[in-house]
C-alpha cells in the first residue's frame, strides 16, 4: 500500500485528518455535530451538480459547502438552529437529486464522493488540499481567542465585544472549506464522524484545551490511516472503516470516563 | 441601612437639571462609572421600560429590585450593550458605550457549562483578560499569577485545575465572577446572582461581592427580586416597577410614599424582624400583574387575576 | 424515477399535465404521498418542539443502512428502513444522555457508525448483484417507484404511529415542555422518549420511502417548523403542519408530473426535488409575519409610541426621586 500512486492518497489524507482533528474540536466544543454533518452533504450536491455542468468537482464541492455554510449560518439567526440546518441540508441534498436525475453520471463515481475513494487521488489534487488546509489552519489560529470563547460562554462574549455572529459565519466557512478538501478521500457521508469521534475521545483523556487540540489531531492521524490501510487490504470503502473507528474512538473514551470516573 | 440622606443629594453635583427631565444631556459628574439616562425599551409591542435613569459611582454596590417581568434583565441587556434601547443612552466611564468599551464584566443569571468541554477553571478565567481578541496568547509567567491570584481572591483557587463543568453552581460563579473581574473592568454586572443558591451561599456570595466593589473600587451591580439579602450591603437601590425606576440610598426609596408612586397605588412598607416588606393592601388596584411578587413569586407574577391583585376585599398581599 | 408511461402532448393553458388523473401511479403515489404527510406532520411537531431535528435526520440516514441492507437480502426497502430505524434508536437510547449536547453527539456517533454500514452493504450490493442504481434510489427515492401492494403496510404503520402519538400526547407535551416537572408530576420521561424514539423511527421510515432517505427530514420538520412559527397553539400547530405537509406533497406529486413535459421533454425532475424544495419555501415564508412585526415594534418605538405615565400629581419631592 505504499506503492508511488498510493502516496499522494496517504498525503492528502493525512492534512485532511489534521483540519479535520482542528476543526472537528470546534465543532465538538460548540455542539455542532449536525452542521459538521450538514455541510458536507450538501457539499455533495455541488459536485453532482459539478460533473453536470462538466466543471471540477472540486469547485462544485466548494461552492456548494461555501452556500450551505451561509445558509445555515444567516437563517439560523432566526430560526431554530436545528430545524435550519436539517431544512437547508435536505434542500442541498434535493439539488442533488435533481442533478443526478440530470446527469447519466457514472454511478460508482457517486458512490465515490459518498463514501470515498482510496485510489481516487492524483498528483494535480495535491495542491490544492496543500492550499485549503493552510487557509483553513491559518483561519482558525486567528479566530481561536473569540471562537473559544463564544463556543463556552456566548453571553458572556458578546457582552465583552466578540461579534458572535460573524465569528458563528467565519467557523461555518472554516467547515466548508475543511470539507472541500477532506470529502474526495474520505466521501461525504463519512467526513463528519472524523470531525466528531477522535474530538470526543481526546476531550475524554484530559481537562486541558491544548492537550485536547492535540489529541484530537493525532487521534484522527491514527483514525484515517487505519482506514486506508484496511480499505486497501479489504477493498472495502474507506468510509465504512472510517465511520466504524470514529465511533470506536467515541465509545473508548466513554469507557475511559466510566473507569476513572471522568478526569475532574 | 445606611443613614438617610436627603433627597437632593441622590444625585451628584449638576443635578437640579438633570432631575427634572428625564432624559440627561449632560455626561454625568466624572466619578460616574454608570449613567444611565432616560432608557426606554419598546419591544413586542409592551412599553417594557419608560425613562429609566441612574448613576453608579466607583465603589458603590447598587441593587436593581424587582419582580420578575419588571424589566431588570432588559435594563442590564441594554447596559451591556446586547439591547439598544428605543430612547435614552447608557454612558460608561462618562463614554457613550460601544462596543470597544469594554469596561464592564458581566455575569449571567443562566450559564450552560458543558460538562464534558476540556476547559479548566484558569483556562475560563484566562479568556476574561483578552478573549475577545483575534489569534491566540502565548503563556506568560504574569498571566498564570493574574488568573491564579483572581481565582484566589474569590476563594475559588483550589478550583483552578478542575473541569469547569463539572464544578458546581455556586463554585462556577465565583469563577464567573473571577472571569469577570481579571480584566478590570469598571462596572461588575451580576444577573440574579442569588436566583439559584441556598441561603448561607448567598450570603457567602453577597459577602464577596460587597467586598470587591470596596476593596477593588468597582462598580457592582446587582439584580435580584428579592432585596433583603442585599439590604446590609446595598450602597443604593435601583427600584423597578411598572417600567419606571426609582433610586437613591436605599433609606430615601423603600418608603411608601416614594413606591406607592412608582406602583400607581397605594402600598405599605413594613420592617419585620429587620427585614422589609412591600406590601399591596386595601383597594383593588387593576394594576399590572407583573409586580406582584412574594415569596413564591413565579406562581403570582404575570397573573392579572393573581390572588389579592384585584380583589376588592381588604386581603393583603405581599410584594416583596 | 420518471413518472408513468405516455401521454398526450401538453396544452399550455392546463396546469395539470393530462393523463395525471387517470394514472395509478399518480393514484399510489397521492395516497402514500397524502397519508405519509399527514404523520409526519403530527410527529415532526413533537421532533421540533424536543429539539430532535438532528435525530430524525440521523433515522432518515440510517434508513439507507437499512435499506441497502433489506436490498442485499432481497427485502423491500420499507421493512429495511423500519428494522434499520428501530435498531438505531435503541442505539441511541442505549448511548445517548438526556443532556441536550451529549445527545446531539451520540447521535452523530451512531449515525457515523450506520452511514459506514451502509457505504459496506452498498458495495457489497453492487459487486453482487451488478446494478449500481441501488444507491441512488434508496437514498433519494421516489414516491412513484413504490408499489402499490405497499399500500397496505403504509397505511399500517401511519395507523400505529397516529396511535401511539395519541396515546402518548399527554405525557409527551408535558416532557418536551419541561422534563423536571414531568417527572416531578410522575410521567416516566426516560420511557416517553423512548417510545417517541420508536414512533420518530416508523415516521422516519414512511417518509424515506416517500422522498428517499436522505431527503425524509425535510417533511418530518420543515411543515411542523412553519407551524410552530405561525401559531402557540400545539393542537393548531399539529393541524397546520399536517396540512401544509399534504400540501406541499400534493403539489410536488403534480409539478414532478408535470415536468415531464418541460423541455427538454420526457426527462422528468425527481419529485423529491420538489417537495424539499416547497417546504423549505414554507419554512421561509412562515418567518415573514415575525419579520413584519418586528419592523413595525421599532418604528412604533422610534414614533414614541409611550403609555402615559401611571399615577399622575404626587408630591413633588416624591416625583423628583421618580424618573
Amino acid at each position: 500500500m505504499f506503492q508511488s500512486f498510493m502516496v499522494n492518497t496517504w498525503i492528502v489524507a493525512s492534512i485532511a485528518a489534521v483540519i479535520a482533528g482542528i476543526v472537528g474540536f470546534f465543532v465538538v466544543l460548540r455542539g455542532s455535530s449536525f452542521v459538521a454533518h450538514a455541510i458536507p452533504n450538501g457539499a455533495f450536491a455541488g459536485a453532482a451538480g459539478a460533473s453536470l455542468i462538466g466543471a471540477s468537482t472540486l469547485l462544485g464541492l466548494g461552492v456548494f459547502a461555501v452556500l450551505g455554510a451561509l445558509g445555515i449560518g444567516t437563517l439560523g439567526r432566526r430560526g431554530r438552529h436545528d430545524v435550519v440546518t436539517g431544512l437547508v441540508l435536505a434542500f442541498m441534498l434535493g439539488l442533488g437529486a435533481l442533478f443526478l436525475s440530470r446527469t447519466v453520471e457514472y454511478a460508482p463515481a457517486i458512490y465515490s464522493l459518498l463514501f470515498g475513494e482510496v485510489l481516487g487521488i492524483s498528483h494535480a489534487d495535491l495542491v490544492p488540499t496543500i492550499v485549503l488546509g493552510a487557509v483553513c489552519a491559518i483561519g482558525l489560529a486567528v479566530l481561536y481567542r473569540p471562537l473559544t470563547f463564544s463556543s463556552v460562554v456566548e453571553e458572556i462574549a458578546a457582552a465583552r465585544g466578540v461579534r458572535t455572529f460573524v465569528v458563528e459565519l467565519a467557523f461555518l466557512l472554516l467547515v466548508a472549506l475543511a470539507t472541500t478538501m477532506t470529502v474526495p478521500v474520505v466521501g461525504a457521508l463519512l467526513i463528519f464522524s472524523l470531525m466528531i469521534g477522535a474530538p470526543a475521545a481526546a476531550r475524554a483523556l484530559t481537562n486541558r484545551i491544548t492537550v485536547a487540540l492535540t489529541l484530537s489531531v493525532v487521534f484522527a492521524l491514527l483514525s484515517v490511516w487505519a482506514a486506508i490501510a484496511l480499505s486497501y487490504e479489504t477493498n472495502y470503502p474507506i468510509g465504512f472503516f472510517v465511520g466504524t473507528i470514529s465511533a470506536g474512538c467515541f465509545l473508548l473514551g466513554r469507557l475511559w470516563s466510566r473507569i476513572r470516573g471522568g478526569v475532574a | 441601612m445606611k443613614a438617610p440622606e436627603t433627597v437632593m443629594m441622590s444625585a451628584p453635583a449638576p443635578a437640579p437639571a438633570d432631575k427634572a427631565d428625564g432624559a440627561g444631556t449632560g455626561a454625568g459628574a466624572p466619578t460616574d462609572v454608570l449613567s444611565v439616562q432616560g432608557v426606554s425599551v419598546h419591544l413586542g409591542g409592551r412599553q417594557i421600560l419608560r425613562d429609566v435613569g441612574f448613576r453608579i459611582k466607583a465603589g458603590e454596590l447598587t441593587g436593581l429590585i424587582g419582580s420578575n417581568g419588571a424589566g431588570k434583565t432588559t435594563l442590564m441587556r441594554v447596559i451591556l450593550g446586547l439591547q439598544a434601547p428605543s430612547q435614552g443612552e447608557v454612558l460608561i466611564g462618562g463614554e457613550l458605550r460601544s462596543r470597544r468599551a469594554m469596561k464592564i464584566g458581566y455575569v449571567p443569571q443562566k450559564f450552560m457549562l458543558d460538562p464534558d468541554a476540556p476547559l479548566r477553571a484558569r483556562d475560563l478565567v484566562a479568556l476574561g483578560i483578552d478573549g475577545q481578541r483575534l489569534g491566540f496568547a502565548l503563556p506568560s509567567r504574569r498571566r498564570t499569577e493574574l488568573v491564579e491570584s483572581m481565582l484566589a481572591a474569590v476563594g475559588a483557587g483550589h478550583l483552578a485545575n478542575k473541569r469547569v463543568g463539572r464544578l458546581s453552581g455556586g463554585e462556577q460563579q465565583r469563577v464567573l465572577i473571577a472571569h469577570a473581574l481579571v480584566s478590570r473592568p469598571q462596572l461588575l454586572a451580576l444577573d440574579e446572582p442569588l436566583a439559584n443558591l441556598d441561603l448561607p451561599s448567598g450570603h457567602e456570595v453577597v459577602a464577596l461581592l460587597a467586598r470587591i466593589a470596596h476593596e477593588q473600587r468597582v462598580a457592582v451591580l446587582i439584580s435580584a427580586h428579592e432585596m433583603n439579602p442585599l439590604l446590609p450591603v446595598m450602597d443604593r437601590i435601583v427600584y423597578l416597577a411598572g417600567g419606571r425606576a426609582a433610586s437613591g440610598p436605599t433609606g430615601e426609596i423603600v418608603r411608601a410614599d416614594v413606591l406607592s408612586h412608582l406602583y400607581g397605588h397605594h402600598v405599605d412598607v413594613l420592617h419585620v424582624h429587620g427585614r422589609v416588606l412591600v406590601v399591596a393592601g386595601g383597594e383593588s388596584s387593576g394594576g399590572h400583574g407583573e409586580w406582584a411578587v412574594g415569596a413564591d413569586e413565579a406562581l403570582t407574577a404575570s397573573e392579572p387575576d393573581a390572588d389579592g391583585a384585584e380583589s376588592g376585599d381588604g386581603s393583603v398581599e405581599v410584594i416583596s | 424515477m420518471s413518472a408513468a408511461a405516455g401521454f398526450a402532448p401538453l396544452a399550455p393553458a392546463s396546469l395539470i399535465a393530462p393523463g395525471f388523473f387517470s394514472s395509478d401511479a399518480v393514484y399510489t403515489a397521492l395516497i402514500i404521498g397524502v397519508l405519509v404527510a399527514i404523520v409526519a406532520g403530527v410527529v415532526g411537531t413533537f421532533t421540533v418542539l424536543r429539539g430532535q431535528s438532528f435525530a430524525g435526520h440521523a433515522f432518515g440516514d440510517l434508513g439507507s443502512t437499512g435499506g441497502s441492507g433489506a436490498y442485499l437480502v432481497g427485502v423491500g426497502p420499507l421493512w429495511g428502513f423500519v428494522v434499520a430505524g428501530i435498531a438505531a434508536a435503541a442505539a441511541m437510547e442505549a448511548i445517548g444522555v438526556q443532556r441536550a449536547r451529549g445527545r446531539d453527539l451520540a447521535t452523530g456517533i451512531v449515525l457515523g457508525a450506520g452511514l459506514g454500514l451502509a457505504a459496506l452493504f452498498l458495495y457489497l450490493d453492487t459487486t453482487a448483484t451488478s446494478t449500481s442504481g441501488a444507491a441512488v434510489t434508496i437514498l433519494f427515492g421516489s414516491i412513484f417507484a413504490v408499489p402499490a401492494s405497499t399500500v397496505p403496510v403504509v397505511v399500517l404503520l401511519a395507523v400505529i404511529s397516529l396511535a401511539l402519538t395519541a396515546l402518548l400526547y399527554r405525557p409527551l407535551m408535558l416532557s418536551s415542555a419541561s422534563p423536571e416537572l414531568a417527572a416531578a408530576r410522575g410521567v416516566p420521561v426516560r420511557t416517553v422518549g423512548a417510545l417517541f424514539l420508536v414512533v420518530l423511527a416508523l415516521t422516519v421510515a414512511l417518509t424515506a420511502i416517500t422522498i428517499g432517505s436522505i431527503l425524509s427530514t425535510a417533511l418530518l420538520i420543515g411543515p411542523a417548523a412553519a407551524a410552530l412559527r405561525l401559531t402557540r397553539s400545539p393542537r393548531a400547530a399539529l393541524a397546520s403542519s399536517a396540512a401544509i405537509g399534504v400540501g406541499t406533497v400534493v403539489i410536488g406529486i403534480v409539478l414532478a408530473y408535470d415536468s415531464n413535459t418541460w423541455p427538454p421533454a420526457g426527462h422528468a425532475w425527481p419529485v423529491s426535488f420538489f417537495i424539499v424544495t416547497l417546504v423549505l419555501i414554507a419554512y421561509l415564508a412562515s418567518g415573514v409575519p415575525a419579520h413584519l412585526r418586528r419592523r413595525r415594534d421599532s418604528r412604533e418605538a422610534r414614533g414614541g409610541a409611550e403609555v402615559p405615565s401611571v399615577g399622575g400629581e404626587t408630591a413633588s419631592a416624591v416625583s423628583t426621586v421618580v424618573r
